[in-house]
C-alpha cells in the first residue's frame, strides 16, 4: 500500500496531490453495468462500481466471486452449538472444577427426576446460542472483509462521489493498478458513455 | 414486454395501487420517479430543522409517559413487589402479561424483514425499517418486565451463567432460563439486523448532511460505507444468511415463551397448542401495531408514496388471516379440554368463560376474532380510519389475551380454598401505560434523526433499478 503510493507520487510529481483514481459517473445501472462489462474485459484488477443499492446482475459483469461467508458462518453456529452443550453440561450435570479467569465448578442440579445430562432440556438454549454465534459472525466478518468500518476514504472525499449513495452509478479504477495511465484511462472511460469522468485525489 | 407495461400504465389508476390487473405487477412506489425523489422523500424527515408540530404534542405526552414509568419502576423497586396486587395463588399477573404482549409486538417486525424477505415479498421494503424499529423497542419494554419482577433487582445478573459467591449455576432444565437466552439473542439479532440495513441508508444521510455534526454523527455510524459492489456482494450475502437466522429465531422465541405456560401442571396453561398458537397471536398483535405506527407516520411525515395503500392491504390481509388462526386456536382449546376427560382441564376452560374474569375473555374474544373479520372487506381494509380503529382494537384485544391465559388460569387453580382474586393496584396500571411511554418515546426519536425507509432496498425494487430498464423520459437531468 505504502510502497504503491510512494511510486505513484513520484511518477505524478507535477501534480499536487497524489491521485487515488478515477471516477466515471453514469445515471443508470444499465448504462453502468455495460461500462463494467468493458472495464472487466479490458484487464484491470483494482476498481470496482459504486451504487446506490446492490445492482442485480453487476457481480457477473464484474466478475465478482463468490464470497466464503456463508461456509464460515455454518462453523460459527456449528461452535454456538458446542458451546452452549458444554456450558450447560458443565454448570448442570458435572462438579467438575476449572480454571476459567476465576475458579469455577458445576453444580450438579438434580430436578424433577431428571437424567444429570438431560438434552433434550438442553435443545432450546443450543438453537439460540447456535443463531447468536452465527449472526454475530456473519456480521462481524461482513464488515471484516468489507475493510469496514473505515472512518477516512478517498472517496468520501470527492463532492461529485457524495452521489454514489443516492442517485448516481460510479466505476472506480484505482490508480494502483498495473493498467492505470492516468491520460489513457481517462479516455477509456470516457468512451463508455460516463456522464462526467474525475481524478479523486489521495 | 415493453408494450405490455406501457399499455397497463395507462389503465392504471396511479393513486391506487391496490387493484389486481393481471399480467402486471402493481407499483410499490407512487409519484416517485427518480432515486433522487425517493432519496430527498424519505431524508427530509431527518434533515428538516423543525418537526412537525405533532411530534412535538406526542413527544411531550410519551415522554411525561416515560416519566411516570420510571417513577413506579423506582417505587417498586425501593419498596418491593408487594406494590403490585399480586397474592398467593395470582403470581403472574400485570408483569408478564406485559413481558407476553411486548414480545409478541416485536415478532411483527421480524416477521416482515426476515420471513418476508425470504419469500420475495417486494412490499416488505417501504415498511421494514420502522417495523424493525417497533421490533427493538418493544423488546426493550419486554425486557423490562422480568428484570423488575425478578423483586430484588440488584441480583439480576443471577439470570445469566456468571461464576457468584454462591458457587452455583443457573437451572438450564427451566423454561424461564430458556427465556432469558431466547428474548436476549432476540434482542441482538434484531439489533444486529436492523443496524446492518441501515448503514447504506446512514451513509446517505452523511453524503447529504449539511452541518458537521449531523456529517460527523452519520458518518461515524455509516462506518465508512460507500456503496462498493464488492461490500455490497458480501453485504447481501449476509443479509440473506441474517433472514434465514431470524426466522427459526423468530418462531422459537415466543415458542420458548409460551413453554413458560405450556411445561407446567397448570390447567390452562398446561397445552401443547400454546408454540403456534404463541406465535401466531404474536404475529397477529405485531401487525396491528405496525399499522398503528405506519397509519399517523405516513400522514405526519409524508410517506404516503412509499407506504401506500396497498402496504396497508396487505398488512390487513395479515391481520384478517392471523386473527383467524387465533380463532381457531381458541376454539381447539376449548376441544381439548373437553376431550380430554380431565376435570380440572374442563373446569379451567368454562370458568375462562362464566367465571369471575368473564367479561375479560370476551373482550378477547370480540376485540381478536370477531372485529378483525370486518377486514374481509375491501372497502374496510382500504379505509385509513377504520383501519386505524381496528388496529388499537386488536392491540386492546391482545393484551387481554395474555392476561385471561395468565390471570384466570392462576387465580382458580385445583383446590378451591387457595383461590382468590387479582386486582391491579396503581403501579400495575401506571407500569402498564408507563411501557407505552417507554416505546412511543423511543419510536418518535428513532423517527425524527434515522431513516424510517429503507431507501437502498425500496429504490432496488423501483422499475428504474433494473439494468435493462427502458428509458421512456429523460429524468434527473433537471439536478
Amino acid at each position: 500500500m505504502s510502497t504503491a503510493t510512494h511510486a505513484h507520487s513520484q511518477a505524478a510529481s507535477s501534480a499536487p496531490r497524489p491521485v487515488y483514481g478515477l471516477i466515471a459517473e453514469f445515471e443508470n445501472p444499465g448504462d453502468l453495468m455495460h461500462a463494467a462489462e468493458k472495464v472487466r474485459d479490458a484487464g484491470f484488477t483494482w476498481w470496482d462500481c459504486c451504487t446506490p443499492f446492490p445492482v442485480h446482475g453487476l457481480d457477473k459483469a464484474m466478475g465478482v466471486k463468490r464470497t466464503i461467508l456463508p461456509v464460515l458462518v455454518f462453523f460459527a453456529g456449528a461452535s454456538g452449538t458446542a458451546a452452549a452443550f458444554a456450558l450447560q453440561t458443565f454448570t448442570n450435570s458435572f462438579s467438575f472444577s476449572t480454571w476459567a479467569v476465576v475458579k469455577v465448578t458445576g453444580y450438579p442440579y438434580l430436578i424433577s427426576g431428571k437424567p444429570m445430562m438431560s438434552l433434550p432440556a438442553f435443545i432450546p438454549v443450543m438453537f439460540e446460542l447456535t443463531i447468536l454465534f452465527s449472526a454475530l459472525s456473519c456480521v462481524g466478518l461482513m464488515f471484516l472483509f468489507n475493510g469496514l468500518p473505515r472512518l477516512f476514504h478517498p472517496l468520501l472525499q470527492n463532492n461529485r462521489f457524495r452521489r454514489a449513495t443516492n442517485d448516481r452509478f460510479f466505476v472506480v479504477i484505482e490508480a494502483r493498478d498495473p493498467k492505470f495511465l492516468r491520460g489513457k484511462t481517462e479516455a477509456f472511460l470516457r468512451t463508455l458513455g460516463a456522464t462526467a469522468v474525475e481524478a479523486v485525489e489521495d | 414486454m415493453s408494450t405490455l407495461s406501457a399499455h397497463s400504465s395507462l389503465d392504471r389508476d396511479p393513486d391506487d395501487n391496490t387493484v389486481e390487473i393481471p399480467g402486471t405487477r402493481a407499483p410499490l412506489v407512487l409519484h416517485l420517479e427518480t432515486f433522487a425523489e425517493v432519496t430527498s422523500t424519505v431524508c427530509r424527515v431527518a434533515e428538516a430543522r423543525r418537526a412537525p408540530m405533532a411530534w412535538y404534542v406526542a413527544f411531550a405526552l410519551s415522554l411525561s409517559l416515560l416519566g411516570f414509568l420510571g417513577f413506579c419502576v423506582t417505587y417498586l423497586i425501593f419498596t418491593g413487589v408487594g406494590v403490585w396486587g399480586l397474592n398467593n395463588p395470582v403470581m403472574w399477573a400485570f408483569d408478564i402479561t406485559n413481558f407476553v404482549f411486548w414480545v409478541g409486538i416485536g415478532h411483527a417486525g421480524t416477521l416482515i424483514s426476515a420471513i418476508l424477505f425470504l419469500f420475495r415479498q417486494k412490499w416488505r421494503t417501504g415498511i421494514n425499517r420502522f417495523a424493525e424499529a417497533m421490533t427493538i423497542f418493544a423488546v426493550i419494554c419486554a425486557g423490562l418486565f422480568p428484570g423488575v419482577h425478578v423483586g430484588r433487582v440488584w441480583f439480576a445478573y443471577w439470570l445469566f451463567p456468571i461464576p457468584n459467591q454462591m458457587d452455583m449455576w443457573p437451572q438450564f432444565r427451566s423454561p424461564l432460563l430458556w427465556d432469558v437466552f431466547a428474548v436476549s439473542t432476540y434482542f441482538t439479532v434484531s439489533l444486529v439486523f436492523w443496524y446492518v440495513g441501515m448503514v447504506p441508508d446512514l451513509a446517505t444521510l452523511r453524503d447529504r448532511a449539511k452541518g458537521k455534526i449531523q456529517q460527523i454523527a452519520y458518518g461515524l455510524f455509516a462506518l465508512g460505507w460507500r456503496g462498493s459492489n464488492r461490500h455490497w456482494h458480501r453485504y447481501e450475502r449476509a443479509y440473506l444468511i441474517l433472514a434465514a437466522l431470524s426466522t427459526p429465531l423468530v418462531l422459537s422465541v415466543h415458542s420458548v415463551v409460551s413453554f413458560d405456560f405450556a411445561t407446567s401442571q397448570l390447567p390452562g396453561w398446561h397445552t401443547t397448542i400454546f408454540p403456534p398458537y404463541f406465535v401466531a397471536g404474536a404475529i397477529f398483535s405485531g401487525f396491528a401495531m405496525v399499522l398503528t405506527l405506519a397509519v399517523p407516520a405516513r400522514e405526519l411525515f409524508g410517506l404516503k408514496d412509499l407506504i401506500t395503500l396497498r402496504h396497508l392491504d396487505n398488512m390487513n390481509k395479515v391481520i384478517l388471516a392471523t386473527g383467524c388462526m387465533v380463532g381457531y386456536a381458541y376454539s381447539m382449546e376449548f376441544f381439548v379440554a373437553w376431550y380430554s376427560g380431565a376435570p380440572f382441564e374442563k373446569f379451567a376452560f368454562v370458568n375462562r368463560a362464566f367465571g369471575q374474569y368473564w367479561w375479560a375473555y370476551w373482550i378477547m374474544v370480540s376485540c381478536n376474532v370477531i372485529t378483525p373479520q370486518l377486514f374481509w372487506f375491501k372497502s374496510i381494509r382500504t379505509s385509513i380510519p377504520l383501519m386505524f380503529i381496528l388496529s388499537i382494537i386488536v392491540n386492546v384485544g391482545m393484551w387481554f389475551e395474555r392476561f385471561v391465559i395468565i390471570v384466570t388460569s392462576l387465580a382458580n387453580d385445583f383446590l378451591p380454598s387457595s383461590w382468590d382474586q387479582f386486582t391491579p393496584t396503581w403501579v400495575d396500571i401506571g407500569t402498564m401505560f408507563g411501557a407505552f411511554g417507554l416505546f412511543f418515546t423511543l419510536f418518535l426519536l428513532f423517527c425524527r434523526f434515522l431513516p424510517m425507509i429503507a431507501m437502498a432496498e425500496v429504490k432496488a425494487v423501483m422499475p428504474a433499478a433494473d439494468p435493462h430498464h427502458k428509458q421512456s423520459h429523460d429524468h434527473g437531468r433537471a439536478h
